[in-house]
């Protein structure tokens, strides 16, 4: 397709990736559309709100007033000299931010974090303590004949993943694929999307609060070793409810399970993915079965991938003593600020303004897409361009496998947050 | 700049010249021959040193998604092995898997200047290159893997139209910006999505009904024709399955006669003698080689201590997961495209097997005749960290040492092997054949892995100190492109390495197949599954070098 020009300098594009959530949905359609952009085709309502959000450029501020990018950069760079120790937190960027995040905090001996990072830790933990069989976006959505959604409400936190992933009408493996079995396994959680679709073929109930879990897959667990386990219950569920879905879970030819981190919102949740990912490799010892872990949505994959590479650890690393810190609880940023053992947040939020700053008395520089509204007056506020909107950039997806280019598709004077850090690193 | 290298005794087979002493000239980056009257602008007095092109690690796993979540799963690799970041060097750590920056140093401050990750998965081919390009000074370059991606088992199925399939191969080399291509268990990691627990080599993929037979042969034919000059880089069938040799030497004989390089063959040289049925079969493996001159390989080879494996052999890592030292482990299938497999492994010279496995390795340095068809490599982090080379290079150059460190280890073992027999000692010369001339020959880098007028300028000088160990682990003097980047072990300028890749022809009609294939099945389009050469150069950070391909045969 020609692209067309219009008034605001965007081109028609196809096959665009959208940064909104961590599945990276690349299929798009993106026209011009007033002095905006518009979703075309293969939208949802956060991809929407991200790519159609009008493009303001705010002037970056020193204490609320408006200052040049240089003098912002200089009055950050000097913040940052001058603390015992910063806290590089948010990290809602693109690899080239996470980048020049890492970099900026080596230098000016902070410590690293994503705004995300207590969900992200309940994998984590489980990586580090016993690991787990998983698959991936695609295969998953070729070869799953079953899918258990354990208490994640994944509708919300990413609007198409049961439109491409569970509810698609091709199959590589077969022209005309078998029908999927749901089982969504938890309270409240949202079915619509699978709710009537031709490749379903039969949707599970399983209302077991979240927390309990762990219980139904442990039991399982035991079940499918030989174990007896006595009563009519397990984790809330009738006893013949768990045995029908060990069943199926046997005779699945691809069974996945999957799980959102952020929905697992209750305490030691890691017991929860461990449990699951205990399950399924058990099952693989005589059929095969996969985890599929979702969520990373603001860039938190990107920023625990980048993080592992560069400094061996999986964010929440500490640079003080010029070497690499290693602590997911000492150095949780939310900690760090509680205890006031930082004077300095410096937070990045380049996709949504869901990615507020923590309302915190700890002086702020605030890389922000300028939908970011602080609780407080940031020390200093550069407003920033969203990757894949305002300017080019890479994104790792949800699954750890694929990462995707981003698009530049409208004339922007934001800046990028790695230009930004590469210039306040070089100022340091 | 005119650079004088004075006086160093100069071990360069590529040219032929083992050992003379000979001066080397630098100029803007390469090796250059100047008038006798040129006006030298800097001199390096090297009497008695000996002097190298820039080490190149052929197979080495340095970058990619598995490397990442094996960072990720094992901290207590990094902790206690933390490296300070300096006015140059950036921080970063660990032992088995260190971070990018980290693997980068390492390397230089060793005496490599390249090395390249054999197993890169068109998937995650984006995020290998970024790695990749985070890890410094080196030049990098990688292989990508085919042989269980859906489209090629289709089209193998389908028994498409052979020009079809070398399409497909060079189209996926461009997009993945590979230099090479790796098939790692023919067809098995597919495979084993289908719950096949094994494959040998003729026996059929049951959803495809195509052999690892089939797959090699038509892999390793079309990058024969497509003039690749690395050929086919083959992690076979049976993994550290004992009685595994079997299979490789029907590989060997399946190759047809086909160039092939058989990679970290230690693994696949396991015999099933003995009261353990556990026996090196290296013996059987070096004759095969020795007569096949279609063959190269390299050893991986195990080093006792902590390390990870990480293979995308999703199969065969499956099994292993039952040692997994400590006990946490990952497998993967990936995106209709391959699938990987992450165990932690710790190699105990009183294991019995583990002990074999060493001298199985070491059997086959000292068996097999032609240094120019085998590479060093311990497969890192395989078989062990990269950084244990120079010990290994002091055990293939000093029978002493070998004795010595024989006593060490579990003595059981050292009856299912011949090493106890094999007094061959490398030299210098045959060093810098498997750890430099070999490699760059094999994988086709012009101007690279040697020294002669034109070369690019990469030199490792070492002091000729008989400690070989000593010798290798610490190069006085590393120069990349001409600039000197290392002295003393101590580096003293960073710079970004370039990336090798080769571009072989296609017929661009294999997109509309292609395209339609991703949009169908996949969940990334064609466009964004390509990496642009904008990806990799990334506004300067890094660069490209295109190695040259024969003309493409059909």
């Amino acid at each position: 397709m020609e692209p067309e020009k219009s008034s605001n300098g965007a081109n028609h594009y196809q096959n665009v990736a959208c940064p909104f959530c961590g599945i990276l949905c690349d299929d798009l359609e993106i026209g011009p559309s007033g002095s905006g952009l518009k979703v075309l085709k293969n939208g949802c309502v956060k991809s929407v709100a991200g790519f159609e959000r009008p493009l303001v450029e705010p002037k970056p501020q020193v204490d609320g007033k408006d200052v040049s990018l240089d003098e912002a950069i200089a009055e950050a760079a000097r913040l940052i000299r001058e603390s015992r120790l910063p806290a590089f937190g948010g990290l809602g960027t693109d690899v080239d931010g996470v980048r020049a995040v890492i970099a900026l905090a080596e230098k000016g001996g902070g410590v690293v974090d994503h705004a995300l990072s207590d969900a992200q830790y309940r994998n984590f933990r489980v990586l580090q303590s016993s690991g787990w069989v998983l698959t991936t976006l695609t295969e998953a959505r070729n070869r799953a004949d079953l899918f258990i959604i354990a208490g994640s409400d994944v509708h919300k936190l990413h609007p198409r993943f049961f439109e491409r992933i569970v509810c698609n009408e091709a199959s590589m493996f077969s022209d005309n694929p078998p029908k999927r079995t749901v089982v969504f396994l938890g309270e409240g959680l949202d079915q619509s999307a699978v709710t009537g679709k031709e490749r379903i073929g039969e949707i599970v109930t399983l209302p077991v609060k979240s927390e309990r879990i762990a219980e139904v897959l442990d039991a399982m667990r035991a079940l499918n070793k030989g174990a007896t386990i006595p009563g009519d219950d397990i984790g809330g569920l009738p006893r013949a409810a768990v045995d029908d879905l060990l069943a199926r879970c046997k005779a699945a030819s691809y069974g996945v399970v999957v799980w959102a981190p952020p929905s697992l919102g209750f305490p030691s949740a890691d017991l929860t993915v461990q449990a699951i990912s205990e399950f399924v490799k058990d099952i693989n010892l005589t059929s095969r079965f996969a985890g599929l872990a979702l969520g990373g949505n603001e860039g938190a994959v990107s920023a625990g991938a980048v993080c592992g590479w560069q400094s061996g650890f999986p964010l929440r690393v500490s640079f003080a003593s010029g070497k690499p810190d290693y602590d997911a609880e000492r150095y949780a940023i939310s900690r760090l600020l509680y205890a006031k053992e930082t004077d300095l947040l410096l937070w990045i939020a380049s996709f949504s303004p869901d990615l507020t700053p923590p309302d915190t008395d700890v002086p702020m520089i605030l890389l922000g897409t300028p939908s970011v509204k602080p609780a407080r007056t940031p020390k200093v506020y550069i407003p920033v361009g969203t990757p894949g909107v305002d300017h080019a950039g890479v994104m790792v997806r949800v699954d750890n496998v694929v990462s995707l280019p981003l698009r530049k598709l409208r004339q922007s004077n934001l800046p990028s947050a790695a230009s930004v850090l590469e210039k306040i690193e070089a100022a340091l | 700049m005119l650079i004088k290298l004075t006086g160093g005794k100069v071990y360069d087979p590529a040219n032929g010249v083992d050992g003379e002493v000979r001066d080397i000239f630098i100029e803007n980056g390469r090796i250059v021959s100047p008038e006798p009257t040129a006006k030298v602008d800097h001199e390096y007095a090297l009497h008695g040193r000996v002097i190298m092109a820039g080490g190149i690690d052929p197979h080495s796993h340095i970058g990619g998604g598995k490397m990442t979540i094996a960072r990720m799963m094992l901290p207590e690799d990094h902790i206690g092995n933390e490296v300070a970041r300096t006015e140059l060097t950036r921080a970063g750590v660990g032992h088995a898997v260190p971070s990018t920056m980290t693997t980068g140093y390492r390397y230089a401050e060793m005496g490599y200047t390249a090395a390249f990750e054999p197993a890169m998965l068109p998937a995650n081919a984006r995020q290998a290159h970024m790695e990749m390009a985070d890890t410094s000074i080196i030049d990098k370059g990688a292989f990508v893997m085919l042989g269980s991606d859906d489209f090629f088992l289709r089209q193998l199925a389908a028994k498409a139209d052979f020009s079809a399939i070398k399409d497909y191969i060079a189209w996926t080399m461009h997009a993945a910006q590979a230099i090479a291509v790796k098939v790692v268990n023919p067809g098995g990691i597919s495979a084993f999505k289908f719950n096949q627990r094994k494959l040998d080599l003729d026996e059929k993929h049951t959803y495809y009904g195509v052999t690892p037979r089939d797959i090699i042969v038509n892999l390793a034919r079309g990058l024969n024709e497509l003039g690749v000059v690395h050929p086919l880089h083959v992690h076979g069938c049976n993994l550290g399955v004992p009685g595994g040799y079997e299979t490789t030497l029907a590989t060997i004989k399946g190759a047809e006669g086909l160039p092939i390089h058989l990679t970290h063959i230690q693994f696949h040289s396991y015999g099933t003698e003995g009261d353990r049925k556990f026996s090196s079969a290296a013996a059987q493996i070096a004759e095969a080689v020795n007569a096949n001159k279609n063959v190269s390989c390299d050893v991986g080879q195990v080093m006792f201590g902590q390390t990870c494996t990480a293979s995308g052999d999703s199969m065969r890592q499956f099994v292993n997961t039952r040692s997994a030292d400590p006990k946490k482990w990952v497998v993967m299938d990936i995106e209709c495209d391959a699938g990987c497999g992450v165990v932690p492994f710790k190699y105990r010279d009183k294991s019995f097997v583990n002990a074999l496995q060493w001298a199985i390795g070491l059997e086959l340095f000292l068996l097999v005749n032609d240094p120019w068809r085998l590479f060093l490599t311990t497969d890192h982090p395989n078989g062990g960290p990269f950084t244990w080379y120079p010990h290994l290079i002091r055990l293939l150059m000093d029978k002493n040492f070998r004795r010595d460190m024989m006593q060490k280890i579990n003595q059981d073992a050292l009856q299912y092997s011949t090493l106890g027999s094999l007094d061959r000692e490398y030299s210098l010369y045959e060093i810098a054949i498997m750890t430099r001339a070999g490699p760059a020959k094999s994988l086709g880098l012009v101007d690279r892995g040697h020294l002669g007028v034109g070369a690019w300028a990469d030199i490792t000088v070492y002091d000729d100190n008989p400690d070989r160990e000593a010798m290798f682990t610490t190069p006085e003097l590393l120069f990349k492109n001409g600039e000197l980047i290392v002295r003393n072990g101590k580096i003293v300028k960073v710079v970004n390495g370039g990336t090798h890749v080769a571009r072989p022809n296609y017929d661009p009609g294999i997109e509309r197949s292609l395209k339609r294939y991703f949009e169908d099945f996949h969940t990334v389009r064609m466009d964004n599954f390509r990496l642009s050469d904008d990806e990799i150069i990334n506004g300067g950070r890094g660069s490209l070098i295109i190695q040259p391909t024969r003309a493409r045969a059909a």
